[in-house]
């Protein structure tokens, strides 16, 4: 899945998608789509004496658990010149504590027949762990041991420093299109928290130490900054004597107010073009500010979500009819949108030239586009389509173990609620044809965009 | 969407070889035989209202025949396009509107497909896979859509260092073997493939002999049997021709550099492995996870990665093809450290043939693949393509109440014997892709097929 930055996984996009389908922003309940099996899905939570906030998501589908600890802190709360950071942080925390020396926690959950990972993102960190159903009580322990009990020194540090390094050169340096993506989202973020990218600047990432990552750790990590999540096959009942026996002890910290900048308006486009000999095609995108859940003009995101699935959902969207079927300009066309930021979101469109088209020609059909959907709308018929394809996206999203329980944490850290979630068929299901023509007016405007168009550059 | 971007062949095999690397578990799977005759293996969940289907005809893109390289990649991504009364487009949002998704994907040694539908429309669902399979419509514009896609997806492979060192590797190791191949073919294959030669891969491949499916989710027998026969019941009995000659690997210990201007270089290596069949492989199962095993737990990862911070990720793979098998490995480390990785690989590879694991790592590795099980079959999509695969293996129905023992009775002995007669750090072969520094090519790369 595209979005974080995980520690053995894909590249990062812009705020959480959770799914790479198009489709699945958040949820989980399903309740209209299938009246049947409405509300499977009973998540029970509490919260600890210190603060930290618990949900067990029962399922007993298979013998295994999914635990997974969930900071509020991210890639945006990266101090200045300190990009990167979070990151890197997340790393070390495999790097051992007291009682745990450096690796010995994946080892021993691999032992036992697990699987463990992580990942960053702008607004926050995880970590978690599958394993079967009898081994909750070693993952519980192992979590609860690095919440506040992490120990590091250079000697683990700073190969771990080189390894990042490497997945930046993996991630972004040798991908042509990623360094564009990178420099289209700081060109769009002037100031908005947002602005860097999460895995960091390269000269500042050579720069971090084993100070800055213990700095960083005594400032966030701490129960009252944490959510706990565990899906599987366990109950609230049994899970909650487990929780309290390694989480109860540990203290509460204050946690610092976390900065996120508002975006200055903006009155000028921002456009770049990037030529790369390792670009195999022209390839043409743009990015539009636009409200996240907890910023801006909130109203718009249930709108926008349904936008992005009518103008660029799939293969009978808009873009795609119009740009790859009818007028054959484009090899791929879509939209994108992801409203679950704490601050500003993105709403991206983007296109692949077929061989021969010049970019500028789709461009131009692409702005016919937009221009008709803002003139227009859309249509009952679309809206209808689109709802129901994202109402299936949701009963597909209960599909897995790890489904469920990255959705509900990824709510709960943002400051979100189960309610939240289980609510989005519905109110996705209320959005209007108005609704929908008032956020494509309101959010796709010109000198809100930031437009990157990567060319093939052939060496003779 | 299957047409969008084609996973590069190697990473694909990987993955599959992967994710049925299970234990048994406590799945009821039930054999199924529909009214007129289609068997399955079903595994029933009621707990989430959606069912996936997945099934393979043998005979893969490796079939293709000489001068039509892509064909079977071609039918993958037609087979959607238009399909009984419906056009493309309306075959799309007839499939949006019931929730579904279908997608076809042709491996070098089978044809595979997945069909994902909510409950609520399953009967309908399945009958768009069945027209997708008989009446595909083939019309000349989405033919002609399609070639154009293909040929930007082989234009991106070629300017992929990942994929660029995969087709190399591949096609040095298999020179005079399909599997050596671009499943996607080549320029001028593409640009043969006629609507006759589509119709005809249809006509010979989608037949009843041979053909395995895996169904799972929610849904009972008699449903399951209703779906075998409108998705599959009209197909013909017989069975393609399609087999192929065993190949073997030609690992002669090359290392080859394709130059390619990034900053991080990245390696493709590997050596003849073990086909499925061999009676070694579980031995050899263990061996390659202490060796090259992935999330931390192989010796590459902890030389490489973590003492030295050399690379992001390092780990190796068992490739079991039909009639070939590989280990294979990757990494991608900065150009200036290129040659100090290399040599910890072979450092690494021939410590392991001289000395084997310890009896630590050899349990560790046991438990870790006995118990990794419940992890990977926890949707209808993992489960049912342990299913086809289990299937495809010919492994057995009770296969997955076995494979913890079969691991478990995998001795020290056994697997030391087996690192001294596979592992062969004079055979291990490299491509690099990149601009790297400390390395001696042994001879040129051999040109691209493309």
């Amino acid at each position: 899945m595209s979005i974080f930055l995980p520690r053995g996984g894909s590249r990062s996009r812009r705020c959480k998608r959770l799914i790479g389908a198009a489709i699945l922003a958040v949820l989980l309940s399903a309740s209209t789509a299938a009246p049947a099996s409405a509300q499977q899905f009973d998540a029970e939570s509490f919260t600890l004496a210190n603060g930290l906030k618990v949900a067990v998501l029962p399922s007993h589908r298979v013998p295994a658990i999914t635990v997974m600890v969930w900071y509020k802190v991210g890639a945006a709360d990266d101090p200045r010149g300190k990009s990167g950071i979070a990151h890197f942080l997340e790393h070390l925390m495999f790097k051992g504590t007291k009682d745990v020396p450096p690796g010995a926690l994946t080892a021993q959950i691999a032992r036992n027949g697990g699987r463990n990972n992580a990942f960053t993102a702008e607004d926050y960190t995880a970590f978690y762990e599958t394993v079967a159903r009898d081994r909750l009580d070693m993952v519980l322990r192992l979590e609860a041991d690095r919440m506040t009990g992490l120990v590091l020194d250079d000697r683990v540090v700073l190969p771990e420093r080189d390894v990042i390094l490497e997945e930046r050169r993996m991630r972004i340096d040798n991908e042509p299109s990623a360094l564009l993506a990178e420099q289209l989202n700081a060109a769009l973020f002037l100031n908005a928290s947002y602005h860097n990218p999460t895995i960091g600047w390269e000269t500042e990432m050579r720069g971090l130490r084993t100070e800055d990552a213990l700095a960083f750790y005594r400032r966030w990590y701490a129960p009252n900054n944490a959510v706990l999540v565990i899906a599987g096959d366990v109950t609230a009942a049994e899970a909650r004597p487990l929780v309290e026996r390694y989480f109860d002890a540990l203290p509460q910290r204050p946690i610092p107010d976390r900065l996120r900048l508002d975006e200055p308006p903006h009155h000028a486009p921002v456009r770049l073009e990037m030529k790369s000999t390792r670009a195999a095609q022209s390839s043409w995108r743009r990015y539009y500010l636009a409200p996240g859940h907890f910023y801006g003009e909130t109203q718009h995101t249930y709108p926008l979500e349904v936008l992005a699935e009518i103008l660029g959902g799939g293969s009978s969207s808009r873009l795609y009819q119009s740009l790859v079927l009818t007028q054959r300009l484009a090899l791929t066309a879509g939209a994108d949108y992801a409203p679950a930021c704490l601050g500003p979101a993105v709403f991206s469109i983007h296109a692949t030239a077929r061989n021969g088209v010049a970019i500028g020609d789709l461009e131009a059909a692409i702005d016919v586009e937009l221009r008709r959907l803002a003139d227009e709308g859309v249509t009952d018929d679309e809206v209808l389509r689109a709802e129901t394809r994202m109402q299936s996206a949701a009963i597909y999203s209960r599909d897995s173990l790890s489904g469920p329980a990255n959705i509900i944490g990824a709510a709960l850290t943002l400051g979100r609620t189960i309610d939240d979630v289980t609510q989005w068929p519905e109110r996705i299901a209320k959005v209007t044809t108005a609704q929908i023509q008032a956020a494509a007016r309101a959010v796709l405007i010109e000198r809100n965009a930031a437009t990157g168009i990567l060319l093939p550059e052939h060496t003779s | 969407m299957s047409r969008v971007i084609r996973r590069p062949l190697i990473a694909a095999l990987l993955l599959l070889s992967t994710a049925w690397l299970t234990s048994a578990q406590a799945i009821a799977i039930q054999p199924i035989t529909s009214p007129s005759g289609i068997s399955a293996w079903l595994v029933e969940d009621h707990s989430v209202p959606v069912v996936t289907l997945r099934f393979a005809f043998p005979g893969g893109a490796a079939g293709d025949p000489a001068g039509k390289g892509g064909l079977a990649a071609m039918v993958s991504d037609l087979l959607d396009e238009g399909a009984g009364p419906y056009d493309t487009t309306m075959f799309h949002k007839r499939l949006e509107t019931l929730g579904g998704y279908v997608s076809f994907s042709p491996g070098q040694d089978e044809f595979s497909g997945s069909l994902r539908m909510l409950k609520l429309n399953l009967q309908d669902t399945v009958e768009l896979l069945h027209l997708s399979l008989t009446t595909p419509q083939f019309v000349p514009e989405a033919i002609e859509r399609i070639r154009a896609d293909m040929v930007a997806v082989l234009a991106r492979q070629a300017h992929n260092p990942r994929s660029i060192a995969s087709r190399l590797w591949m096609q040095d190791a298999f020179e005079r073997h399909p599997y050596g191949s671009n499943a996607n073919g080549n320029e001028a294959s593409v640009a043969a493939i006629t609507r006759d030669d589509l119709v005809s891969y249809v006509a010979s491949h989608f037949q009843r002999q041979g053909l395995v499916i895996g169904i799972v989710g929610d849904v009972t027998a008699a449903e399951a049997a209703a779906v075998l026969d409108r998705a599959f019941g009209d197909l013909p009995a017989g069975q393609a021709a399609v087999e192929l000659p065993d190949a073997r690997p030609g690992d002669d210990g090359a290392l080859v550099v394709s130059k390619w201007p990034v900053p991080q270089s990245v390696v493709t290596f590997g050596q003849i492995g073990l086909k499925r069949d061999d009676p070694d492989w579980y031995a050899a199962l263990v061996l390659n996870d202490i060796l090259g095993g992935g999330n931390f737990r192989g010796r590459l990862m902890n030389e490489i990665r973590e003492k030295r911070g050399l690379a992001y990720g390092v780990s190796t793979d068992l490739v079991p093809y039909r009639h070939a098998g590989l280990i294979l490995g990757s990494v991608a480390t900065e150009n200036g450290r290129v040659g100090e990785t290399i040599a910890l690989v072979r450092t690494e590879w021939q410590r392991m043939r001289d000395q084997g694991p310890t009896e630590a790592e050899l349990d560790a590795a046991k438990t870790y693949l006995s118990g990794s099980f419940p992890l990977s079959l926890d949707s209808t999509s993992h489960i049912a393509a342990v299913l086809v695969q289990l299937q495809i293996d010919r492994l057995g129905i009770d296969y997955l109440d076995r494979r913890a023992a079969l691991i478990d009775a995998v001795t020290l002995d056994q697997v030391r014997a087996l690192a001294r007669r596979l592992l062969d750090p004079n055979g291990l072969s490299f491509v690099i892709v990149g601009e790297p520094a400390g390395v001696t090519a042994t001879r040129p790369p051999r040109p691209m097929q493309h």
